[in-house]
């Protein structure tokens, strides 16, 4: 059978094509976001966050909630909004114990009350993302497509003003725009985006979708409006590659997209060497 | 003479610790305030509470003659933050271009930032890297942002910091024809010797302040001629 058989035939399964199109909402906005992270020297956070939505995720599977969403998503949001906006906080060694704190309180919690019979396994699904997208129903993907669009839409809308507040805070600022109240935005997204991820690509490896794009786009291209769209279409690219491999291969669909990613970025890199010379 | 802004009795600090006490001052209109002092004297830190960056520990700073944060101009110091930062020259100037009511750019915003463009002769720049431009020419486009939000008051920080004389010269130059367009002038600077040519008043602080007035009861004081 060839592989264009096999492709059709997964895709008449219709938690493939779920798979499919929250992988590659999750990608796009992970990637549009993530220039604004890395350009504002907010990748640890994101990546500290990333596990304070597992130890989360741990609260929720204990206390045995119908959605995780419902207990990761606010935990992920405060713990976001009170990082961006401690400057105490923002501190490598202050991320790192958050991070590391989050993430073994959350399993100790799963080891000692967990309900279920393989907790190994739940861990390393929700480190990981091994399967855990393959097992998405319609409402998540409902919930999945509202999300995104939103987190887009906010992107289109305040696209210049997030520009002047990633290049120059104090500017903004200074020149009467209300930078508290967009700081809050980029919190928030920056949340809901890490919990969308987690389910993709889980949490260790949500980093590599934030910042992966960010930085091979900004290899290549230098101005801003550039770097934000090729970021979004490179992760969209990578996304799609990574979960089509992943299904071909039987690779774990997380780790495939994080490989895609990063031999993107290596490519985008020896690129932008090349035509520096 | 009513005041844009006036500072009353400002004590400013970070985390309780005071960095600079009791200053008292105004800007009028058409004024072109330089601050000068040492190092670590609270310079930088006033001009950041003028800007609403910074809340004072003690005292007040006033907006007055109707005054928007929306009609000020500011050219930081240079920051290692922008060192990598993928963003065009237009991008950077047509930002300046942002105020609180609007989400997109209008044809008369891009026309602003054309004509400042022009006036710091950058024009021929608008494609290029931010990043990759030299000292000099990031300060021209760094001030051309200022002047597309600068409608009454231009704030600058240490503007000539790392320029060679040429540059600087011509960078006073530009500042000056600026003041004679009606713009309020607030600069803080080292060169004193330039400075006092420039302006038209001196607040000279040395975490508290030595001198206000005009530059020529300043240069008959002791401070100046120490």
């Amino acid at each position: 059978m060839s592989a264009i058989q096999k492709l059709i035939e997964y895709f008449s399964y219709p938690f493939v094509r779920y798979a499919m199109i929250v992988g590659v909402l999750v990608a796009l906005c992970a990637a549009v976001l993530g220039v604004s992270l890395v350009l504002k020297r907010f990748s640890m956070i994101g990546d500290g966050l990333s596990h304070v939505a597992f130890g989360a995720m741990a609260i929720g599977t204990v206390i045995s909630v119908n959605s995780d969403l419902v207990v990761t998503l606010p935990v992920t949001a405060c713990a976001a909004v009170f990082i961006l906006r401690s400057k105490k906080l923002r501190g490598d060694a202050a991320i790192a114990i958050l991070s590391v704190s989050a993430l073994s309180l959350g399993y100790l919690l799963l080891h000692v009350f967990s309900p279920s019979a393989n907790i190994s396994g739940d861990v390393c699904t929700s480190l990981f993302g091994s399967t855990s997208i393959l097992t998405l129903n319609q409402r998540d993907v409902y919930l999945c497509i509202v999300l995104s669009a939103l987190v887009l839409c906010l992107f289109v809308v305040f696209y210049h003003r997030i520009f002047a507040i990633t290049f120059d805070e104090n500017f903004a600022k200074a020149t009467g725009m209300h930078t508290e109240i967009y700081n809050l935005a980029i919190a928030i997204v920056t949340a809901i985006v890490i919990v969308l991820a987690m389910r993709l690509v889980g949490a260790l490896l949500i980093s590599a979708l934030i910042i992966f794009p960010a930085l091979s786009a900004m290899a290549l291209f230098k101005s801003f409006r550039a770097v934000m769209i090729f970021a979004a279409v490179m992760s969209v690219i990578c996304a799609a590659a990574g979960i089509l491999i992943s299904i071909l291969c039987g690779t774990p669909v997380g780790s495939t997209i994080v490989a895609a990613d990063l031999s993107a970025f290596v490519l985008c890199k020896l690129a932008g060497g090349v035509c520096r010379r | 003479m009513a005041a844009l802004i006036t500072c009353e009795n400002v004590s400013l600090g970070y985390e309780g610790k005071t960095v600079v006490s009791n200053i008292h001052f105004a800007v009028g209109q058409g004024d072109y305030l330089c601050i000068v002092g040492e190092n670590g004297s609270g310079k930088s830190t006033l001009m950041r509470a003028m800007l609403g960056l910074q809340k004072p520990l003690q005292g007040k700073i006033c907006l007055g003659e109707g005054l928007k944060r929306s009609e000020i101009g500011y050219l930081p110091q240079r920051s290692a933050h922008q060192a990598d930062f993928p963003a065009s020259v237009s991008e950077v100037v047509l930002s300046g271009c942002l105020n609180r009511k609007r989400l997109f750019y209008t044809k008369e915003d891009r026309r602003q930032a054309l004509q400042n463009m022009e006036r710091m002769e950058i024009v021929d720049l608008a494609k290029r890297c931010f990043r990759e431009l030299s000292g000099g020419q990031q300060q021209r486009v760094l001030l051309a942002r200022a002047l597309c939000s600068a409608k009454k008051v231009l704030f600058l920080d240490e503007p000539t910091a790392g320029l060679d004389s040429k540059v600087t010269a011509e960078l006073y130059e530009v500042i000056q024809d600026l003041h004679q367009n009606g713009l309020a002038v607030i600069m803080i600077s080292h060169d004193l010797p330039s400075v006092v040519k420039e302006a038209t008043h001196i607040l000279h602080i040395d975490r508290e302040p030595l001198f206000w007035g005009t530059v020529q009861d300043y240069l008959r004081t002791d401070i100046y001629h120490k």
